[in-house]
């Protein structure tokens, strides 16, 4: 009976009642939509970072982190390929060479970050593989080719076929230098990226460098990247004793995990803003629904009900309020995600301002069942919570001061 | 037997400066079975007096007895208790709760007496048949005339079996074919069930149809006679 009660009051005042839903509607909506935009963002952020020469897990010479040279490098490739072949947790993996080099043609020169691969393992590793949008991806056997960023090449000047030069400091400390021919022009999400990382072969980056053989890291992809840690930590047991160091993607990217960290503080801050604007709208309507129906609570009063009773009866209808709102609010913010799931929202237009957070260029919001099961608490619970406010009002009235007001 | 016992009731209502002595010392007792009009000029008292034998309000001075029980005794949750169980109230206006349908007005009593919805049901669809209200249980208040809505009040104030039903000016918003229908029907109620019923007027002719007249004048009782 008292829901029964609640439900027809609460289409009493049917313009108010959908004033208020709406409210709720767009407030939830708002929370759902922009949480999966930020945790889109974030994600992208994340996989861009790992996808950017990172991997999941990375194997370096324990002194390279501090000291990126040559001279810091891994001498015994074969054995720890062996063993991180044998390791089921690993499911991928790749060795590179990667050292800092100056770039130059007959226009301009440049530092640039040197990388030598193995043309196969690498596409499934990094975003190499899928980058190339001009000329062709380097093959396994060729010495020559490089790959460069399409924002390398713009600054550079220079084309397709055209030479370009490396200068590095060599295992012997000299300083080496080499020719290349441009095969294949990437894009990557971000234009610091096409600028930094020109791609040759493994083997030729070893005999540039005089390292027969050797290698600067290894890089590793497992199932779930949030595992990484805990895989980065066994992993590093394989390798005890050697000069080692075994890092997940955690510990080589601070910066993301920080940003990661803030947009959780950020979500929350939201989720508090959006709710505080729920939170007057539902306390004023009730309250106006309440004042409206002092005589009402009278009546009801004088028959005999209990102040608990009225409680309930008015906790109800702001129940009813937060359920339907929620529902609405959720479903529309997921439809809204999925029809944006697709293609994503495209920020190419603002991608020089966005890049600089690290942003990828088009974003794709993603659901997180923790995000819409807070935001639906939060409204749902504290919404209760605050909705006890007229609740208690109403159930003060005494039945005398109630009849009397007419 | 007395169900109803005042014992030199006094209310003043003080609204800053001024105080107002609604109620002068009234003693008055009421038996089972009485069917009594409490008449009397606007602001002599009479809604004054029936808030108080109904538990809504308490006196400033003197005594109330309902079934033997002090009144002025009572925790607000124990009067609350009393007059659900043990006082019907018809009043003069706004009695009926508009989103509920008539049958669902009559049943709410019961609801809160905890029957179980089958008998509520049952009792509820019977007494509106008495008061000649079958065929519209599902009407809304909205959706009877005056006289039809304070029927409804009428069988939801019989419906709960209590000691007395309080009825403050039934008849002041209705015209008078409709008042003297309403009369009838307590008058019919009051024979058949022996519901004991005290009703305030200041009309004449709702006067007529009491067994039991009593005067009431500024607060004080200066006349009661039964015929
Ligand atoms: N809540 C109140 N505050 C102040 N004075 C009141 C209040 N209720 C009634 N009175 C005064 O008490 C007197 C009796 O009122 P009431 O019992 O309503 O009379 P009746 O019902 O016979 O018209 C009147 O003078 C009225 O003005
Ligand atoms: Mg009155």
């Amino acid at each position: 009976m008292i829901l029964k009660l609640a439900w027809r009051n609460i289409w009493r005042n049917r313009r108010r009642t959908a004033v208020i839903l709406t409210a709720i509607v767009i407030g939830l909506w708002a929370m759902v939509f922009l949480s999966a935009l930020m945790r889109g963002i974030a994600d992208r952020m994340v996989k861009n970072a790992i996808s950017t020469m990172t991997g999941h897990i990375k194997i370096y010479h324990a002194g390279y982190r501090n000291d990126p040279v040559i001279e810091n490098r891994i001498e015994n490739p074969g054995e720890i390929k062996n063993i991180l072949q044998s390791l089921p947790a690993v499911r991928q993996f790749t060795s590179r060479i990667r050292v800092n080099a100056v770039a130059a043609n007959a226009r301009h020169s440049g530092g640039v970050t040197l990388v030598g691969i193995h043309p196969g393992r690498e596409a499934g590793i990094s975003f190499t593989g899928d980058a190339v949008t001009e000329g062709e991806y380097l093959k396994d056997e060729e010495s020559q080719g490089i790959l460069v960023g399409r924002a390398l090449l713009e600054k550079y000047e220079t084309r397709i076929g055209h030479k370009l030069v490396l200068m590095s400091r060599d295992a012997s400390g000299e300083i080496a230098s080499r020719a290349f021919r441009i095969r294949g022009i990437y894009d990557a999400e971000l234009e610091s990226t096409e600028r930094q990382f020109v791609f040759v072969n493994l083997a030729a980056a070893q005999e540039m460098l005089g390292v027969n053989g050797d290698v600067t890291e290894f890089s590793l992809l497992i199932d779930d990247y949030e595992e990484a840690a805990a895989v980065a930590a066994s992993v590093g047991r394989r390798f005890d004793g050697d000069d080692l160091a075994v890092y997940s993607w955690k510990e080589l990217l601070p910066l993301v995990v920080a940003v990661l960290k803030m947009y959780d503080g950020f979500i929350l801050f939201w989720f508090a803003a959006v709710f505080i604007a729920i939170a007057f709208g539902l306390v004023n309507t009730i309250l106006m629904a309440v004042f409206e129906r002092i005589r009402e609570f009278g009546l009801m009063r004088a028959l005999g009900m209990k102040p608990s009773f009225v409680v309930a009866e008015v906790s109800a209808e702001s129940f009813f309020l937060l359920f339907i709102g929620t529902v609405a609010g959720n479903l529309l913010g997921a439809a809204s995600v999925a029809a944006l799931s697709q293609r994503g929202i495209d920020l190419s237009a603002f991608a020089k301002g966005i890049e600089f957070a690290g942003m990828s260029r088009i974003i794709f919001p993603v659901l997180e069942l923790g995000d819409i099961l807070t935001a639906d608490a939060a409204v749902l619970v504290l919404g209760m919570a605050v909705g006890l406010y007229p609740a208690i009002r109403a159930a003060r009235f005494s039945p005398v001061e109630a009849m009397v007001h007419m | 037997m007395t169900i109803v016992e005042c014992r030199n009731v006094k209310k003043i209502y003080r609204q800053g400066e001024v105080s107002v002595t609604a109620l002068d010392g009234v003693d008055l007792s009421i038996v089972k079975g009485d069917f009594m009009a409490l008449a009397g000029p606007s602001g002599s008292g009479k809604t004054t007096l029936l808030n108080m034998i109904g538990g809504l309000d308490s006196p400033d001075g003197g005594s109330i007895l309902l079934n033997g029980q002090a009144l002025e005794k009572m925790k607000p949750s124990q009067l609350a208790d009393m007059r659900l169980h043990q006082v019907g109230f018809v009043f003069q206006s706004y009695n009926l709760i508009p989103v509920l349908s008539a049958v669902e007005n009559v049943e709410f009593v019961m609801l809160l007496q905890g029957m179980p919805l089958q008998e509520r049901r049952r009792k509820a669809l019977a007494i509106l048949d008495d008061v000649g209200l079958a065929g519209k249980y599902g009407r809304r208040p909205a959706e009877l005339s005056g006289g039809q809505q304070q029927r409804v009040a009428v069988a939801r104030a019989i419906v709960g079996a209590p000691a007395i039903v309080l009825a403050d000016e039934p008849t002041a918003n209705l015209d008078s074919a409709s008042g003297k229908d309403l009369l009838k029907l307590m008058q019919e109620m009051n024979e058949s069930k022996k519901v004991t019923f005290i009703f305030s007027t200041h009309d004449k002719m709702v006067m007529e149809y009491a067994r039991r007249l009593t005067l009431i004048r500024d607060g004080r009782i200066v006349e009661d006679r039964r015929k």
